[in-house]
């Protein structure tokens, strides 16, 4: 896809060193480097099986930075998407459990696939509201999507009194099963988790590199007031960034809960700052216009890596916190570095 | 108590401070070639110039923010070098910017001290601090509560307050850049009258204006700068205001002449607009109207605030009118969003290119591309091949020296970017063009280019060209008709054959009569 950020003046032929491939792909060698060190410290570190073990796990955080990602190229925040992906299981499990409809003296279990739509259309829900909030009424992002954590996170307590919906797996009698698909089939060995990932990170790829809708993302994430001059729709771009934040919510929320064929409404809390990390790891500009969706997938594959290879390696789980703030600030270092010098 | 105990004894007039052949370049642009500039004790001196003259790189450099490139900054005749603001403030230079740099969240006695507060063993002393503020204000003859926010004053009454805050870092030498211009009538003999009192107690002051008018009512000397250098210098008794035009317009540079373009019909029509000042009382467009034919191309002259902006910005959708009508071939656009009115044909060029023009995080090509991006789209996705023939296309038409579309924007000169400004919306082969001081901020052989782009485009497009500028010397360019708007509405309209004399006189006379 084409490299929208990364693009430099060639300053008379003799603009690359070493030091600036290593700055430019310091997301990429850090992955790279991560995955040597734990091939050497662990024997099963290195394998096609646990890479695919490893990768769905990534799937999840993957599909909530992409949406993040959109967000940050806008120069806002999106801080509900850990509650949207805990409210969109749950409400995935609600459903799978059957609606009951006391007028009509009925018990409706809508297909699995009524209800992959139907949770797609309530994260597309929950980040209309952070979207027209943000754009129309002019509420800082970052308080906007912080109420809507706390919100999204409640209605999930709410509906599920704080419990868990087992068993989602349907019951053939019913026409309702398949739930699990998602989480536990593979195809040609990859996790289906993994491939929605994959599928989604191209789509947004182009659209973000070939689209005028991506054209007009990067253009109001970097001079908002130029875009809106130049004719840019900026306040729908702002709208749709979030819609589709909620929308990449809603999809790690279907494939976390499949893949645990279970929904709880705590799962996905403080996912949002796991997603915001692989954003930034992945060269990502806060301040907005400045960013990639390959960047953002290695930002996550790192994330998920060291993680998964701290577990393996058996380091406990309080050190894998410090390792991952420390990945954290000096990505954004890194950033700094990079950004600071060609100027804003 | 006075507050000026320090202010050293010597006669008036005598030099406190001057500057002998100062310079500063910025890479290859010279800002200042050379000048010497005296300030003499306890006397006004103006500083007069167009934009871009060099006026503000020398009120930096004596303010310690800038440092010169070469020459010598002499204080009571000892050569000085300046570490930074702090450092000049702390020699009793102080700088009143035309943006007031106040907090406008703090109250008067909070701003005054801020950065200075009067620390004692138990924290800061508050009721010294006010009292040394009214002290203040009674000697500025201002009625004005220490414990006011500053937000809730007057902007004239918060620039008082900024002379307070230099008066009280007992600064000796006052630099005001432009201080007039946002103030009203009354305001500015207020202001008028502390600069007097002022002078009287010995203070130095620099100022810089463009009212040239007013300006001479309360100065000393004058001493005015053309491109980087000191082209005249003399005591107020010896000049008036024919002189200072003449010393600060000059030998002109060629700008280009009117095209003669086939005028057609009337493309733009403006109708008694009315635009609201952001601050809710009165209009900074107010009643205005305008009609500007088809390859025709007006300048509209008028000074900071005359409401140029604000007319240029309601034209093309980015602020709400309060009243009147902007049409297009006749047809209202009052309710069209700004992309629909680049559709219909009328786009805007924004005054500040930094902030409103270019976005730094893309390409050249990009920038250029931006507000034409329907024309390479093919269904969803654009197309690179057709984008690139757009973006070579207008990177040919407008001149812009650049490596390419892929080049990063920052990397081109002032005047190049300029010229993407422009190029964008020319892209959307508009009908109407507004351009907002579209010389802002560029060097002369750059401004050239601009204003002849422009008149070869009105001439074979037939485009209805209007821009502003600051600078009258650009109005007896291209334009064919020049409007003067003052205060919101127009005070005089000339054709081409005007002098620049009848012009100045036009924007600038009925300010306070």
């Amino acid at each position: 896809m084409a490299d929208i950020t990364n693009s430099k003046p060639a300053t008379g032929g003799t603009s690359m060193n070493i030091g600036k491939i290593l700055l430019e792909g310091r997301a990429f060698f850090a992955l790279v480097a991560i995955i040597i060190v734990f091939s050497i410290l662990s024997p099963v570190y290195f394998s096609v099986g646990n890479f695919l073990i490893m990768s769905s796990h990534v799937a999840i955080f993957g599909l909530l930075a992409i949406g993040m990602l959109l967000v940050i190229l806008n120069g806002g925040i999106d801080l509900s998407v850990g509650s949207t992906l805990g409210l969109s299981g749950v409400v995935a499990g609600y459903l799978m459990q059957g609606v009951e409809i006391p007028a009509a003296g009925v018990i409706l279990y809508p297909p699995v696939w009524a209800v992959v739509l139907l949770t797609i259309c309530l994260g597309a829900f929950v980040g209309a509201i952070n979207g027209v909030l943000i754009a129309f009424f002019n509420v800082p992002a970052f308080v906007a999507t912080l109420g809507m954590l706390y919100v999204a996170r409640g209605v999930a307590l709410l509906m599920t009194n704080g419990l868990t919906y087992n068993n989602l797996g349907g019951d053939a009698a019913l026409g309702n099963t398949g739930f699990d698909w998602l989480g536990f089939n593979r195809i040609g060995g990859v996790p289906i988790g993994v491939i929605v990932l994959a599928l989604v990170a191209l789509t947004v790829g182009l659209v973000l590199a070939r689209t005028a809708f991506g054209r007009w993302l990067y253009a109001s994430g970097g001079n908002e007031r130029a875009a809106e001059l130049s004719g840019v729709p900026t306040r729908k771009v702002k709208v749709s960034v979030y819609v589709l934040s909620g929308i990449c919510a809603a999809i790690a929320g279907l494939v976390l809960s499949s893949q645990l064929t279970s929904a709880g409404p705590t799962a996905g809390t403080t996912y949002e700052l796991t997603a915001i990390a692989a954003v930034v790891i992945g060269g990502a500009a806060l301040t907005g216009g400045r960013g990639n969706v390959r960047g953002t997938m290695l930002g996550a594959f790192v994330i998920g890596f060291l993680s998964d290879g701290l577990v393996i390696i058996g380091v406990s789980a309080y050190w894998q916190t410090v390792f991952t703030g420390a990945v954290i600030v000096l990505a954004v270092l890194l950033n700094s570095l990079q950004y600071g010098r060609t100027g804003r | 108590m006075t507050v000026h105990q320090t202010i050293r004894p010597g006669a008036t007039g005598e030099v406190v401070m001057s500057a002998r052949h100062v310079a500063k370049h910025y890479g290859a642009v010279k800002a200042l070639k050379g000048v010497n500039f005296d300030i003499h004790r306890g006397q006004v001196t103006t500083l007069f110039g167009e934009n871009g003259a060099g006026k503000s790189t020398l009120m930096k450099i004596l303010s310690g923010i800038v440092t010169p490139t070469s020459g010598q900054i002499l204080l009571d005749g000892q050569p000085v070098t300046f570490h930074g603001a702090n450092d000049a403030l702390a020699q009793g230079i102080s700088i009143i910017h035309q943006e007031l740099a106040l907090a406008p969240n703090l109250n008067v006695r909070d701003n005054i001290f801020m950065g200075r507060e009067i620390r004692t063993a138990r924290g800061v002393d508050f009721a010294e601090e006010e009292r040394v503020t009214r002290a203040l204000m009674e000697e500025l003859e201002e009625e004005i509560d220490p414990l006011t926010p500053v937000e809730e004053l007057r902007l004239g009454q918060q620039q008082i307050v900024e002379i307070a805050r230099a008066l009280q870092a007992r600064s000796r030498i006052l630099i005001m850049d432009e201080p007039t211009s946002a103030l009203s009538a009354s305001e500015v003999e207020v202001l008028f009258k502390v600069i007097n009192d002022l002078t009287a107690k010995g203070v130095s002051i620099v100022y810089i204006s463009h009212h040239l008018e007013e300006a001479l009512e309360v100065t000393d000397h004058a001493v005015v700068l053309r491109d980087g250098a000191m082209t005249a210098w003399a005591p107020r008794a010896e000049i008036d205001l024919e002189w200072i035009v003449r010393n600060m317009v000059g030998e002109n540079f060629d700008l280009g002449s009117p095209p003669e373009s086939e005028m057609g019909a009337p493309a733009l029509s403006i109708e008694e607009l009315c635009v609201p000042d952001p601050s809710g009382h009165g209009l900074v467009v107010d009643h205005m109207s305008l009609s500007v034919k088809a390859g025709e191309i007006v300048c509209i002259y008028g000074l900071m605030g005359a409401g140029r902006t604000e007319m240029m910005e309601c034209a093309a959708g980015r602020l709400a009118a309060s009243g009147g009508a902007v049409k297009l071939h006749g047809q209202d656009v009052s309710g069209l969003s700004i992309s629909q009115r680049i559709e219909a044909g009328l786009v805007l060029v924004p005054e500040d290119r930094q902030r409103d023009g270019l976005v730094q995080t893309m390409t050249v090509g990009q920038n250029l591309s931006l507000a034409s991006i329907g024309a390479f789209t093919r269904g969803l996705f654009t197309s690179r091949k057709a984008e690139r023939k757009v973006v070579e296309t207008s990177i040919r038409e407008v001149t812009v020296k650049t490596d390419g579309g892929g080049a990063m924007i920052g990397s081109l000169s002032g005047g190049n970017q300029q010229k993407v400004v422009i190029g964008k919306m020319l892209a959307t082969r508009p009908e109407v063009i507004l351009l907002d001081e579209p010389s802002r901020g560029i060097d002369i052989g750059a401004k050239a280019e601009v204003f002849k782009l422009l008149a070869q485009t009105a001439k074979e497009r037939g485009l209805a060209v209007v821009y502003s500028t600051s600078e009258v010397g650009e109005c007896l360019s291209i334009a064919h008709r020049i409007i003067v708007m003052h205060r919101g509405r127009i005070a005089a309209t000339f054709d081409h054959t005007a002098t620049k004399e009848q012009i100045m006189a036009a924007s600038g006379e009925a300010v306070h009569h």
